[in-house]
């Protein structure tokens, strides 16, 4: 076989957000097999490693994995470029934006917990903003805000705890 | 690996506190603003395409509408209100019951009547969007 002319050298960054996305990708197709009361409200376990990313790694990688995420669980979960899909990825860049924000926040005051909230809201607003917009052009889809509202609180809530515990309970910062 | 509660309860800073009593406070505030349209404010009654009487739920009421058929009887409670009797032969007006919801509607065809509730904001019609 002909050696490729093209070198793409691997960096221990791109190992480990290959690595991260993995747990990610995993965590969001075991979620999608739990039956939910309600379209949209969703633990978003996937968020959980997106977290861990963020206070190890920083905001760039964050959204590497969280992207990847996005892209792949999709592809794997048949729902690429289906309403799903969109929802998800409005969801996951203004949850990102909001945490580009938020991991500003003073740590000693705010840990993963806030984090884990403020990027649940996020993902809420994103993807009530592409439903509003695109899915169901119709002031109706406001009547469950409040549900979702709370889905946010709860799950955020529970996410940030587990991110929390896990970063707490991982070995020290190393190669993956 | 144990999991002990306050092992959970240390991931909890003094601001995560903070953030998650203003989600919950959020959650409240949504519920107010975007669940109050479904308040049922006001019964119009109609007859024949006709506005006839548009009355407050605030407090107890009874009307008599007249149609081809005869007398239509339309009851008004606090917050509720319902079409009490009907000379139309199937009654589905009347067996509605008690309509409590912005934009309820209980029409009687045969006898030209309707009354539906209203809200602050109107709300779509189901019948014709």
């Amino acid at each position: 076989m002909t050696r490729s002319t093209t070198e793409l050298p691997v960096t221990d960054a791109d190992v480990r957000i290959a690595r991260y996305a993995a747990a990610a990708i995993a965590l969001s197709v075991a979620e999608a097999a739990i039956p939910l009361p309600l379209p949209g409200v969703k633990p978003g376990l996937g968020n959980i490693i997106t977290l861990v990313v963020l206070a190890r790694w920083g905001w760039r990688e964050a959204a590497w994995v969280a992207l990847l995420r996005v892209f792949a669980a999709s592809l794997v979960l048949g729902q690429f470029l289906a309403p799903g899909f969109f929802l998800s990825l409005s969801g996951a860049v203004i949850s990102l934006a909001v945490l580009a924000l938020a991991r500003h926040l003073p740590a000693r005051w705010f840990g993963p917990v806030s984090h884990s909230v403020l990027a649940a809201f996020g993902h809420f607003a994103g993807q009530i903003l592409i439903a509003r917009l695109w899915l169901v052009p119709h002031d109706g889809i406001f009547y469950l805000v409040p549900v979702f509202a709370l889905a946010a609180v709860v799950f955020g809530t529970v996410n940030g705890l587990v991110a929390d515990y896990l970063l707490r309970h991982a070995p020290p910062r190393a190669g993956g | 690996m144990k999991l002990a509660w306050h092992e959970w309860r240390a991931g909890f800073r003094p601001g995560d506190a903070l953030v998650v009593g203003g989600g919950l406070l959020a959650c409240v505030l949504f519920a107010l603003v975007f669940w109050q349209g479904g308040v049922a404010r006001w019964a119009e009654v109609r007859a024949g395409g006709k506005v006839v009487a548009r009355l407050s739920l605030d407090q107890p009421a009874k009307l008599n509408v007249d149609g081809p058929l005869g007398r239509t009887e339309v009851h008004i409670e606090p917050g509720r209100a319902r079409v009490y009797s009907d000379p139309g032969p199937r009654q589905y007006c009347v067996l509605q019951g008690w309509l409590t919801r912005a934009g309820a509607v209980a029409i009687c065809a045969p006898n030209e009547v309707s009354l539906r509730l209203l809200g602050d904001t109107s709300t779509y019609d189901t019948l014709n969007y």
